[in-house]
């Protein structure tokens, strides 16, 4: 069974809205932008759409996402779901909607997320929201931030591996340096090891400059079956391996500290797919701090373990480089509002894929793995994207 | 590190209340398995390992290790801004689970990985006393 969804079902349609800060749009008005402009990029029209995946805005919530987002855009589906498992959700919840799809629940799913992190809400309020990700009797009383959170796992790598902060540095640089050739991106100029090293320091040993933006913006997608993705103006985006993983919630709780279950679910989703992570020709990799990016290049296979340091530091992540990897930028340097911060992972993905992809442009680009993360570490989600040539 | 309005306080429900009774009696109490004697943090229903229910409570001995640790410079809230720089850390207690706690009573910039560390108590309100660690 687990090749059961390879290659049947297809992303024809996929956008971003305008990124960064947004202050003149509304986390709704954000989410209907980003559907709108998907579904004008696929060619269909609102009431083509009879499923709707949304996760919640931190900035403007509602009990029910989904339902109000419906309601707002005035669609009827037969598939409607409000998400919520961090950043892990974006990709975790592909994995359902293709389920749905190929099971026949509905034909057309657009899963479209957004928020207002940076101008909906004041700077207090983000962070006190984003570290409620805390045990609320077992963590959050002691303070925790959410980089502090995340520097916990750093300082373990640092202290088992040997790992520096200009390993965790070089991540930042090449964030940026991909942001630079991206014009959405939120912060385009380049920056040097030097200068993630002298940016201050906020919860050791990351630094501001490990750490990811805090951003308003949405991006959707639509998805429909493999039989009918031909019928659309763009190349389909096939979806070849999902795999999921769970070892914790509360980084406390973690059994380890230095590795994974992006591992688990990064082979779960090889498996599907039938490939290996050698065979990739980028990836996208959940980058909220940066030494994020080094568990994850090894739990994924694409180095040993402890090795992710000195991988990423020898340039194999920038374009041009063995595995280019956040090739728009990523949370590092495009933009990153929270809940829905995968998603420009994911309308990258598709612009590489469709070789749309401008002056970032992974020459060849057929297969891409993205990976992402919820929690602290906590929930997983690995997805395998190609072009109709990895059929 | 005492209580300021605004600070987070564990909201103590009833699977908790003995752990922060002991937290008040300068006691750190953890939950053990009558049937495969497993010991685990935080509390629950059932044991972990076995599945095993009726979990008895036992005073741990305070002292840990530090697993993890961080300084944070860039307080969570106002409430926490006068503490700034503080240790949040994982402390794998001499019983075997870990858990998270601020190391206090010793200049930030001295925690080392690995460091040997001891409960104490914080009394935050008349109900609640927050186990906290310093270096033993």
């Amino acid at each position: 069974m687990t090749d059961s969804l390879r290659g049947r079902v297809a992303i024809v349609g996929a956008a971003d809205t305008e990124v960064g800060k947004v202050p003149h749009m509304t986390p709704m008005q954000l989410c209907a932008d980003a559907i709108l402009r998907a579904l004008a990029d696929a060619g269909l029209t609102k009431d083509d759409v009879d499923g709707l995946v949304t996760c919640n805005s931190m900035a403007e919530p509602y009990m029910y996402h989904a339902e109000a987002t419906a309601e707002y855009l005035q669609i009827f589906p037969r598939f409607c779901i409000g998400v919520g498992a961090g950043g892990g959700t974006t990709f975790s919840i592909l994995h359902h909607a293709a389920s749905a799809i190929v099971s026949g629940m509905c034909n057309t799913v657009v899963v479209a997320m957004a928020d207002s992190l940076r101008t909906g809400m004041t700077r207090e309020r983000a962070m006190v929201t984003q570290s409620s990700s805390g045990h609320t009797q077992f963590e959050s009383p002691y303070g925790p931030t959410v980089p502090a959170l995340y520097a916990l796992i750093a300082r373990a790598h640092m202290d088992t591996y040997g790992t520096r902060p200009e390993h965790f540095a070089s991540v930042a640089v090449t964030c940026r340096k991909h942001a630079a050739l991206n014009e959405t991106a939120q912060m385009r100029e380049p920056i040097t090891v030097e200068d993630v090293l002298n940016s201050r320091l906020i919860a050791d040993p990351l630094r501001l400059l490990d750490c990811s933006l805090v951003s308003d913006g949405g991006a959707a997608i639509v998805l429909t079956s493999a039989e009918r993705a031909a019928d659309f103006p763009h190349p389909p985006v096939y979806m070849l391996g999902f795999g999921e993983g769970y070892g914790h919630e509360h980084i406390s709780q973690a059994h380890s500290l230095t590795e994974s279950a992006a591992g688990i679910a990064g082979a779960r989703a090889c498996e599907m797919a039938g490939v290996t992570p050698r065979e990739m020709d980028f990836a996208q990799l959940y980058d909220c701090f940066t030494p994020v990016v080094l568990l994850e290049l090894e739990d994924l296979g694409f180095c040993a373990k402890g090795e992710g340091g000195g991988f990423a530091a020898s340039g194999a992540i920038e374009l041009g480089g063995a595995l280019p990897i956040n090739t728009h930028g990523g949370l590092l340097s495009h933009c990153h509002p929270g809940n829905p911060g995968s998603m420009f992972a994911l309308t990258e993905s598709v612009s590489q894929l469709r070789g749309k992809a401008g002056a970032r442009q992974v020459s060849g680009a057929e297969l891409g793995l993205l990976h992402a993360q919820g929690g602290i570490l906590s929930s997983h989600t690995t997805l395998i994207l190609g072009s109709e040539a990895t059929l | 590190m005492s209580y300021k309005l605004g600070k987070h306080l564990p909201p103590v429900n009833g699977e908790s209340a003995p752990y922060w009774e002991g937290c008040k009696q300068g006691e750190l109490r953890l939950q053990q398995c009558p049937s495969c004697s497993h010991i685990q943090f935080y509390p629950r229903l059932l044991c972990t390992k076995c599945s095993g229910r009726g979990l008895s409570w036992i005073a741990a001995s305070g002292a840990g290790r530090v697993k993890s640790f961080t300084i944070v410079r860039r307080a969570v809230s106002e409430a926490y801004e006068p503490d700034v720089p503080y240790v949040i850390a994982l402390i794998e207690l001499a019983e075997g689970p870990t858990m998270m706690s601020n190391i206090v009573s010793c200049d930030p910039e001295t925690v080392e990985m690995n460091m040997s560390v001891r409960v104490t108590f914080d009394p935050w309100t008349e109900e609640i006393s927050m186990p906290l660690f310093e270096p033993a």
